[in-house]
């Protein structure tokens, strides 16, 4: 019953969503605010019902009502809990109403900001938003509908994948998908400019929040999402450029670039088409990202032809909203004035050729992920890109983008001085080059990438740091007052000097994957195994059976320089529903750097495969990230943000939409 | 949820994931060396997007012991690749060539830089460089402003 009820919200909810586009997008061209308001009530109802729609679901995961043939498929009833929770969002289907439940709360958070919200950008935004809204409805309710039911009800599920058993995949999706949604945002209001043909220093204001949230959580769910892999699928690798992750990190570099163009639109009336381009872009590349996962067509150019239902559905979301957005643009962009003179070299003048580099960055991801499928699709022929061709591409944009980052940061708006600039970054510099130096000659004969990677990081953090403390200190003046001046800062000049710090914690990360050692061997009880300063020691090899899968342990001693530090445990599992194998990479993290101990194949004789690294200041490539996302969330408790534009009173708002 | 499929495919292709054997490796640490280093280059045919010296696939393990036995009969490192594609095709490398096929692909980066640098420039030259000049009246304004400043001092 329940379940019915869920499907019936969905239908419920996309015929809410064709009023919410249609009634306020009419509302605003009559200049109607009447009609203009149904978009908040309609939004917050969508809301409503999908929410509605994800608890039945998420009621039948829990309670295992294997009459649903989603439930079937991923769950089974000794899976734990959090599994069965998770597992709503595990499969194609469940995915899918996440991504629309995501969708409208944004909506809904839109809805209810309109002491922020000028009234008619309001109307228009939530129509474009319905749009998205209605189109992925209808898709679920024709496509991938999470509520069939199967008949007769089998005894007993399939599982839920093993490798998706796992907490990594109760928060990876979702924080990914938060990110993805909330760029739809920043794209549903850059249509609603171009609809209503307005563009100010305002819309910037308003928009940023919402980019910059999207972007601290794709953030966090690209970090989380390669942790996971890390440590999930045992030969250690952070980074694959899989076509899967680049689907990630293409909006990520959009949306990188995106964050920095709305603060020049913002501080300086400039940069407004761009600005609006980039927005499209970004959503756009979230939806290529939706359709290139969903459709199969990674897979294989084939296995789309064959089942081209769902594929080719996405196909044509993804034709009606990229087409569509780029028409408006075209048709509307020339409207927009632009505003706001500045030098080329000044802040302005960084922030542009930062987003020159991102958006370069993007390209050739785009293109490097794309052209294998095209050059087959046209020719026939195939060809592979993998790691090799990006790390030969996107290390060369990416370098000159973070060795001038300091400079941008530190040069004045409008007219700045590079020499003067160069000036105020030389202790930063300097310091940098000298534990470049350092750590050159104390790695002697190992890899020269490493201590230049590092000194790159130690420059980013000091150089970020830099802004903050020329700002609050100068000779002489008493640690209080300069306390209380750097806490003075307003908090967006903290949460951007926290997040570049945080790039440069992960370059740092990145550049010492250089000095991890690695070795293999095959060990009996008793055997050991050296990897750099760190050897282990096989204690006991044990079978291990839990409810839903069944185990063999490998018991490891680890020591450091003949000094024990622990037990490790690293294991081969076997989940019984699927019969599928996985290995579970065993992990001790020692300071920041981390030995990594992995199970190969169990012999007859009792002899295991090993394979153990230490990676060295590995955990660092993560917590950057997280930095850069708490950099986001302190820049986002900004006075500006938190205060909003100036609104009048209600009854004289009201007036004054009627009378505009 | 991208990653997550990407495995799942990923690892149905290859079963559990654990690559180069302990007793497939070559006594000669250089060479072994040189060993990983194509290898990680050269694409698993039949997986994901997995090098060969990552996967755990039966072919990926062939493919090792191969790049190993003609490293061992004294092939250089471009003749090993060589063999390769004139075996498997070029599907097999994981940095594709550059040719009449791929110069788009190869090219395109640097373009996106160059034209993109161009048109920002030139966006920027089109831009009045100075401020207009104030008029007349808005002269006299001004000079009245400043005027009653300083006579206020």
């Amino acid at each position: 019953m329940l379940v019915e009820a869920g499907h019936f919200a969905l239908a419920l909810a996309l015929g809410l969503s064709l009023i919410q586009f249609v009634v306020p997008l009419w509302g605003a061209r009559a200049n109607d605010p009447v009609l203009m308001r149904v978009a908040p009530a309609t939004a917050l109802a969508v809301l409503a019902c999908v929410g509605f729609a994800f608890v039945a679901l998420t009621a039948a995961y829990v309670t295992s009502d294997f009459s649903v043939l989603n439930v079937v498929e991923n769950s089974h009833s000794t899976k734990p809990l959090i599994y069965k929770i998770s597992g709503v969002w595990g499969n194609h289907e469940g995915s899918m109403l996440l991504w629309v439940l995501i969708l409208a709360l944004f909506g809904a958070v839109v809805a209810v900001s309109k002491n922020t919200v000028p009234a008619r950008l309001q109307a228009n935004t939530l129509a474009v938003q319905a749009a998205i809204t209605f189109a992925f409805l209808l898709f679920i309710l024709t496509a991938s509908n999470p509520f069939t039911r199967v008949m007769p009800a089998p005894g007993e599920g399939q599982d839920l994948n093993p490798l998706l058993q796992d907490p990594g995949l109760a928060i990876h999706p979702p924080l990914l998908y938060v990110g993805y949604v909330g760029f739809s945002i920043s794209f549903a209001f850059a249509c609603a400019a171009l609809i209503d043909g307005r563009i100010d220093a305002v819309w910037a204001r308003i928009v940023r929040p919402w980019t910059l949230t999207a972007w601290a959580f794709l953030t966090l769910g690209i970090a989380m999402g390669s942790y996971w892999a890390y440590y999930e699928l045992g030969w250690g690798g952070w980074w694959f450029w899989d076509p899967v992750e680049n689907a990630s990190l293409m909006p990520w570099l959009a949306g990188t670039a995106l964050v920095h163009s709305t603060v020049v639109m913002e501080k300086r009336d400039a940069l407004k088409v761009w600005t609006i381009l980039l927005a499209i872009l970004t959503f756009s590349l979230s939806l290529l990202g939706t359709f290139l996962v969903r459709s199969g067509v990674l897979t294989s150019v084939h296995s789309f032809a064959v089942d081209p239902a769902r594929g080719s559905f996405i196909l044509g979301i993804l034709i009606v909203f990229i087409g569509g957005s780029f028409a408006l643009f075209a048709w509307r962009a020339p409207l927009l004035r632009q505003g706001g003179l500045f030098a080329p070299v000044s802040r302005e003048g960084a922030l542009v050729l930062n987003n020159l580099f991102l958006a370069t960055a993007c390209a050739t991801v785009f293109i490097g992920t794309l052209y294998p499928l095209a050059l087959e699709v046209l020719t026939g022929e195939k060809i592979s890109v993998g790691a090799p061709f990006f790390n030969f591409t996107f290390l060369p944009l990416i370098i000159p983008l973070l060795l001038l980052l300091p400079f941008g940061q530190t040069l004045a708006w409008k007219r700045g001085n590079f020499l003067g600039t160069a000036q105020r970054l030389y202790a930063a510099s300097g310091l940098a080059i000298l534990v470049t130096l350092a750590v050159l000659a104390f790695t002697a004969g190992g890899p020269v990438a490493a201590p230049l990677g590092v000194g790159l990081g130690v420059f980013l953090i000091l150089g970020s740091l830099n802004e903050i403390a020329s700002r609050s200190w100068s000779k002489g003046s008493p640690w209080a007052v300069v306390w209380r001046k750097a806490a003075g800062l307003p908090r967006s000049t903290w949460g951007t000097a926290l997040a570049h710090a945080g790039v440069g914690v992960t370059v740092i990360g990145i550049a010492a994957t250089a000095w991890g050692v690695e070795s293999l061997g095959t060990m009996k009880v008793g055997d050991r195994l050296k990897a750099g300063s760190y050897e282990i020691r096989l204690e006991r090899l044990l079978p291990r059976v839990e409810a839903n899968y069944r185990e063999d342990v490998a018991i490891l001693m680890v020591s450091r320089n003949g000094q024990e530090l622990g037990n490790l445990e690293t294991m081969k599992r076997l989940y019984l529903t699927r019969g599928m194998p996985t290995t579970e990479a065993g992990i001790m993290t020692v300071g920041l750097g981390q030995v990594y101990a992995s199970l190969g194949e169990i012999q007859p004789d009792g002899s295991i495969g090993m394979r153990l690294y230490y990676k060295p200041l590995v955990l660092l490539i993560w917590l950057g990230a997280l930095v850069m996302a708490a950099g986001g969330a302190i820049s986002l408790t900004d006075r500006r943000l938190r205060i909003g534009t100036p609104v009048r009173a209600k009854t004289l708002s009201a007036a004054s939409v009627a009378a505009e | 949820m991208r990653f997550v499929l990407a495995l799942i495919a990923a690892l149905l292709a290859s079963g559990s994931a654990y690559a180069v054997q302990p007793d497939e490796v070559l006594k000669d640490p250089v060479l072994e060396h040189r060993a990983r280093d194509i290898s990680s280059g050269l694409r698993c045919l039949v997986c994901q997007n997995q090098s060969i010296d990552d996967s755990d696939a039966t072919l990926a393990k062939d493919l090792r012991l191969l790049v190993r036995e003609r490293l061992s009969a004294g092939d250089t490192d471009e003749q090993v690749r060589t063999f390769l594609v004139q075996r498997y095709g070029e599907f097999v490398l994981l940095k594709p060539t550059f040719g009449a096929h791929t110069f788009l692909l190869w090219l395109t980066p640097a373009l996106v830089l160059v034209l993109g640098g161009f048109g920002a420039y030139a966006a920027l030259r089109r831009r009045p460089r100075t401020v207009a000049a104030l008029d007349k009246a808005e002269q006299e304004a001004l000079d009245a402003l400043l005027k009653r400043d300083q006579d206020a001092l």
